[in-house]
C-alpha cells in the first residue's frame, strides 16, 4: 500500500505508540483487501464499550488492554490517547438505568460506567444508539465514514450519500486514532453502480411492507447493489431505516439506489452508469407473501415477549406506540420492552408517550436491544418483533421462537397475550 | 476401486495471500456466506443460523472453504473472539471479498487465502485434507 509522509510518520511511532499500533492494523488491514492507499475520514462509529461478559476478563486487567486487544487487534496494553477524529459509540450491550430489568450482573453494569467515563474522556460521544443518523451524527453526501452497524451503514450509504464500508471493532478503533480508512469499496465512486434491478410489482406503503421488501432484497442480491423500479410510495425515514436493516441481516446489502428517492442516481440510468442493466428480479404478490412466512419463525401462539425497536425508534414511532397503548394493558403473562436512542427517550418524556407506554405495563428501553444483550425476560419461549433484522437473529441467538408483523399487530397481541397476527 | 484411480487424488491451487501463514487440517466446506454476530457460537467455533447449512457444525481446527462473511459488522470482533477462545478454524479460503472477512481474516491471524485459480467448492470437499500456505499462495488438496 502507498502511504503519504505523514502515515509513514504514524507508522514510525512519530505519533506515538497507540498510533503506531493503529496504523500497523490499518496496513494489515488494507494489504488483506488489496487496496492501494488510505483515505482521511473525519467520522468514526464504532463499538468502544466494555459491556459483554467475555470483556470482563481482560477488563480486569485494564480499560487500556480493553481498547489496545480489541480495538487494534494489539498483543501489548498501550496507554490509548484522546482520538483524532470525532468518534462516537453505537448500541451497547446493557441499559445504564433498566440493566436489572434486563436481567445483567450489576457487576457488569457498572463496568459499563467505568468503561464509559475511560471513553468519554478520550473524546469518544456516548451516542450508543444502532441510529447515530437519528441523533446528530448525519453525514453529508460524498464524506468518507468508517462506520460499523450494518444497518447504520445501509443507511449512510444509500439515503445520505455518505461513503462508508461495513467497518468492525478493529478498524474502527484504528480509524478513531488516525483519521485513515482502507480507500476501498464504497470509498470508490467506481464501486457504487447497481448490479441488480428490482421491479416492485406489489404496493409497498406500511413500515413492516418495506421490512419484507428489505428482507427479500438481501436473499435476492447478497451483497451486491440493487437499484429499485416501481415503488409507488414515498418513504419516510423510519421505512428506510427499517428496509436496510432487513436487506443487511438476509443479505450483506451495503448501499441501495431508488431513483427519485435516495440522492445519488436520479435514474435508472444513472444508478447502472457503465454497468448493464439486467433483466429486474420481480417483487411480486408470491414473492411478498413468501417473504412474509420466511420471516415466520413460530408455531405457539402464546407470546412471552413482544420487542419493538430495532433499529432503535424514531420519536414519531414512540408516538404511535403509545397510540396504541393508550388506556390498554399489556397482558399479565406478556412482556413489552421498545428500544429508543436515550436523546430520543428525553424527548419520549416530556411528550408523555413513555409514562403512556410504562402505565401499560411496557418498559422503554435505551443503550441496547436484546440481540446485542443476548438478554429477554426469563423464561421467554415465543417472541414477536415488528423488525425483520430483529425477527431474523434474535430466535437463533435467544433460542426463542419468533414471530414477525407490524407494530400494530405486535402491540395487539401483546395486549392479548397471544399472536394475533396473520399473514395476508 | 477404478472410480478413486480415475480422480486424482492431489489438486494443488494457486492464489492471493490474505493474512501469511501455513497450516492443515481436515476441510469443511459450505457454498453458503457465514455470518458473525448471530451466526455462529464464538466459544464453540460453530455455526448457529437457523437455517445454515452447517447450523449445529464446528469449524474449529479445521480448513474453512466458504464464500465469506456476510450480516452484522460484529464479523470481525466474532472472529477476533475465536481467537482467544480457541476455536478459531486452522486456516480460512474464501471466494468474495469484503471489508468483514478481510478484517475477520487479519485479527483471527489465522492462515488465509483468496482469488484461488480453480472452483474451490467443485474441487474441496468437507473431509478433504487441505494444506494451506498463504505465504506462497498455494493450496493443497488430498482427496479423501
Amino acid at each position: 500500500m502507498r502511504l503519504t509522509d505523514h502515515e509513514q510518520e504514524m507508522l514510525a511511532g512519530g505519533h506515538g505508540e497507540a498510533v503506531a499500533r493503529a496504523m500497523d492494523l490499518l496496513v494489515r488491514y488494507g494489504e488483506a483487501l488489496g487496496a492501494e492507499r488510505l483515505v482521511e475520514t473525519r467520522n468514526v462509529a464504532g463499538a468502544f464499550n466494555a459491556s459483554t461478559p467475555s470483556v470482563r476478563e481482560i477488563a480486569e486487567d485494564s480499560l487500556d488492554r480493553v481498547y489496545s486487544e480489541l480495538n487494534l487487534d494489539s498483543d501489548d496494553t498501550i496507554e490509548i490517547p484522546h482520538v483524532a477524529v470525532p468518534t462516537c459509540q453505537l448500541i451497547t450491550g446493557i441499559d445504564n438505568d433498566n440493566f436489572a430489568k434486563q436481567g445483567v450482573d450489576p457487576d457488569l453494569a457498572d463496568l459499563q460506567l467505568r468503561s464509559e467515563r475511560y471513553l468519554g474522556k478520550r473524546g469518544i460521544n456516548l451516542m450508543c444508539t444502532c441510529t447515530p443518523y437519528q441523533v446528530g451524527n448525519v453525514p453529508v453526501m460524498g464524506e468518507h465514514c468508517a462506520w460499523m452497524e450494518s444497518s447504520a451503514v445501509i443507511y449512510a450509504n444509500s439515503v445520505l450519500g455518505a461513503r462508508t464500508n461495513v467497518e468492525g471493532k478493529e478498524s474502527t478503533g484504528a480509524a478513531a486514532l488516525t483519521g485513515r480508512i482502507p480507500y476501498w469499496g464504497l470509498h470508490r465512486p467506481e464501486n457504487r453502480f447497481a448490479r441488480h434491478l428490482i421491479h416492485v410489482e406489489t404496493e409497498i406503503d406500511d413500515m413492516s411492507e418495506w421490512g419484507v421488501l428489505g428482507y427479500f432484497t438481501g436473499f435476492a442480491v447478497e451483497e451486491e447493489i440493487p437499484a429499485f423500479e416501481g415503488l409507488a410510495d414515498q418513504p419516510s425515514l423510519v421505512k428506510l431505516k427499517h428496509f436496510g436493516a432487513a436487506a443487511a441481516s438476509s443479505g450483506g446489502v451495503e448501499l441501495y439506489h431508488m431513483p427519485g428517492i435516495t440522492p445519488e442516481a436520479a435514474s435508472l440510468d444513472a444508478a447502472f452508469g457503465p454497468n448493464a442493466k439486467p433483466s429486474p428480479i420481480v417483487y411480486g404478490a408470491v414473492e411478498r407473501k413468501r417473504t412474509w412466512e420466511r420471516l415466520q419463525n413460530a408455531s405457539d401462539r402464546k407470546l412471552d415477549f413482544v420487542m419493538l425497536g430495532c433499529p432503535h425508534n424514531s420519536i414519531e414511532q414512540m408516538a404511535l406506540i403509545a397510540e396504541l397503548l393508550d388506556g390498554k394493558r399489556i397482558h399479565a403473562d406478556t412482556e413489552l420492552w421498545v428500544h429508543t436512542p436515550r436523546a430520543i427517550r428525553q424527548v419520549a418524556d416530556r411528550s408523555g408517550y413513555s409514562e403512556i407506554i410504562e402505565a401499560a405495563g411496557g418498559v422503554v428501553m435505551s443503550d441496547t436491544c436484546p440481540s446485542i444483550s443476548r438478554k429477554v425476560p426469563p423464561g421467554t419461549r415465543v417472541i414477536a418483533t415488528d423488525s425483520a433484522k430483529q425477527a431474523h437473529y434474535l430466535p437463533a441467538i435467544a433460542k426463542v421462537q419468533g414471530w414477525f408483523g407490524s407494530v400494530e399487530q405486535c402491540v395487539n397481541s401483546a395486549v392479548a397475550g397471544e399472536w394475533l397476527g396473520v399473514v395476508q | 476401486m477404478s472410480d478413486a484411480q480415475a480422480k486424482p487424488r492431489v489438486i494443488t491451487l494457486h492464489g492471493r495471500k490474505v493474512v501469511g501463514g501455513k497450516a492443515a487440517a481436515e476441510a469443511i466446506v459450505t457454498t453458503q456466506t457465514i455470518s458473525g454476530w448471530g451466526g455462529i457460537n464464538e466459544r464453540e467455533g460453530s455455526v448457529i443460523e437457523l437455517r445454515h447449512e452447517l447450523n449445529g457444525k464446528s469449524f474449529a481446527g479445521k480448513v474453512l472453504v466458504f464464500p465469506g462473511a456476510k450480516g452484522s459488522s460484529g464479523w470481525s470482533a466474532y472472529w477476533h473472539m475465536l481467537r482467544l477462545n480457541g476455536t478459531a478454524p486452522a486456516a480460512m479460503i474464501f471466494t468474495r471479498m469484503t471489508t468483514k472477512i478481510a478484517l475477520g481474516a487479519v485479527v483471527s491471524r489465522v492462515p488465509t487465502i483468496t482469488d484461488l485459480d480453480g472452483d474451490v467448492f467443485e474441487m474441496i470437499a468437507t473431509g478433504d485434507f487441505v494444506e494451506v500456505d498463504a505465504d506462497a499462495g498455494v493450496v493443497t488438496i488430498t482427496k479423501r
